[in-house]
């Protein structure tokens, strides 16, 4: 079964979260329309609703992650849901029938949800195939393929600043070649419309190949950054460089590091964007890290709302069919 | 088949003059509308009445009791109150008043904002089939126990109408 149709049921409600590829326009808005709805959770005087209660989520972690667990763990803690964290190394056992082993033991506690981060491409549409009915798998990034919910919440904030997604134009900057965060973000652009998007970093991080995806490829900070609306940073992922890609944090930062000055080529009100942790001095200068122009602290509380949409979608849709199972063998 | 309501103003004359009397000399009552039809309803009641707090809206969408049965309701509302309902009296608003599971969902909403010192329930309508024990203290027009699968809908907010909507009849 593909990825896109993985994802949904029959009524084409989200059924597991996998990728940002082939998720419809209306789905993708309706996932940051409930997100909208869930800010003031996160911000106001209520810190919980009583949505899933009596669920239990599991983070199911294969690659160490501080930041995104903490976020899926809040989010649905927010939701009164149950959590439970579980920290597997990948490297220790071989994956097919291991990782079934662990799903398939840990399903039956019970468990309504697993929030799964790996280090191997496709490893949480293989969970997501293999998942009992009542189980939704949510894809908290899969090697160099695919990290949803990091998209979803880009988008997010891209959609409170600048909700004309047509009239954008886009540069996203650095290490695309390992980045599951790149991928998804450019699919979401385009299925929100975006036409003008362009990948920038040297030629060892963004080879003329990444052009496939409908994008331009561009070799030259300055030249990349022209009049862009949205500076998307990435981080380098320095555990994921297997050989000599790159010269240093510093070389790179002279050459495609975001300062004040390579800035200014960008249109005066563009906003500055990184899904963090960030390097500073090697992907952005300091100063504009958390200046007024950036909205990377931003992006941390919309990741909150994203993920408890997501969560709150998906397990509706499987309880409701499960329910509905129930109700037709009644 | 069809249903004699009185018209809506008069209606809502009703409701503001029923407010007014349990409210008594109450100032700093917090007017709470339940998106979408109680919410309309309130912005209407509440200029009215001239009530000095600003006006508050729930949506009850993260309180419902059917989430595991049909799963997120779409369009949800973002929930927002002017200030905490704590010691305070809240006039709670709802357009139609049914099984009370809105009613029930709304209140659990509103202790997880604080703790008021006294609801009072003001509806539109009050069409019996209650499932819960919940009591409207203000209601602008009673319809008898209609069949289930009659709806009693308010349109709005400009202008506001109510429409009862009756199966047809099988052929």
């Amino acid at each position: 079964m593909s990825l896109a149709t993985l994802q949904v049921d029959e009524q084409g409600k989200l059924r597991h979260l996998l990728s940002t590829e082939g998720l419809s326009e209306p789905l993708l808005t309706e996932i940051l329309d409930n997100a909208e709805s869930f800010l003031p959770v996160t911000e106001g005087a209520v810190k919980k609703v009583p949505l899933l209660r009596g669920k239990t989520v599991v983070n199911l972690f294969f690659e160490p992650s501080t930041r995104t667990r903490t976020t899926f763990e809040l989010a649905a803690k927010r939701l009164s849901a149950d959590v439970i964290n579980i920290d597997a190394a990948s490297s220790s056992t071989t994956k097919g029938e291991s990782l079934l082993d662990t799903l398939k033991t840990l399903e039956s506690m019970q468990v309504n949800m697993f929030v799964i981060r790996h280090g191997v491409s496709g490893a949480a549409q293989f969970f997501a195939e293999q998942a009992a009915p009542g189980v939704a798998i949510l894809n908290a990034g899969d090697g160099r393929h695919a990290h949803p919910t990091q998209a979803l919440l880009d988008m997010l904030t891209i959609r409170r600043h600048r909700p004309d997604f047509d009239q954008l134009k886009v540069a996203i900057v650095g290490d695309i070649l390992h980045s599951r965060v790149a991928r998804s973000d450019v699919h979401a652009l385009q299925t929100l419309g975006v036409k003008d998007i362009r990948l920038v970093g040297p030629r060892t991080l963004v080879p003329q190949s990444l052009s496939s995806l409908d994008v331009e490829v561009v070799h030259d900070l300055r030249a990349g950054l022209r009049d862009v609306d949205v500076v998307m940073l990435l981080r380098l992922q320095h555990e994921r460089m297997d050989g000599q890609l790159l010269p240093g944090g510093s070389a790179f930062f002279n050459s495609f590091g975001l300062t004040a000055r390579t800035l200014d080529y960008a249109k005066p009100d563009a906003l500055v964007m990184h899904p963090g942790p960030i390097n500073r001095g090697v992907e952005i200068a300091p100063d504009l890290a958390y200046g007024e122009r950036s909205l990377v602290l931003e992006q941390v509380s919309h990741g909150i709302a994203v993920r408890m949409a997501v969560m709150a979608m998906t397990i509706g849709t499987q309880s409701a069919a499960l329910q509905a199972s129930r109700e037709a063998r009644a | 088949m069809t249903t004699e309501l009185p018209p809506i103003e008069s209606i809502l004359q009703a409701m503001q003059a029923g407010i007014a009397e349990q409210l008594g000399d109450a100032q700093d009552a917090l007017m709470i509308g339940i998106h979408s039809g109680g919410y309309w309803l309130a912005q209407h009641l509440h200029a009215k009445l001239g009530l000095q707090t600003p006006l508050g809206g729930l949506d009850i969408s993260f309180y419902r009791d059917d989430f595991s049965r049909i799963g997120l309701h779409p369009q949800v509302q973002p929930s927002d109150l002017p200030c905490s309902p704590d010691g305070r009296t809240v006039v709670l608003v709802d357009d139609v008043l049914f099984t009370g599971r809105t009613i029930r969902a709304a209140m659990n909403e509103l202790f997880d904002f604080g703790r008021p010192a006294r609801i009072v329930l003001a509806v539109l309508i009050d069409r019996g089939g209650r499932e819960l024990p919940i009591a409207a203290d203000v209601a602008g027009a009673h319809v008898d126990a209609p069949p289930k699968d009659w709806q009693v809908k308010l349109s709005g907010p400009e202008p506001l109408a109510l429409t009862v909507i009756t199966p047809k009849a099988p052929a």
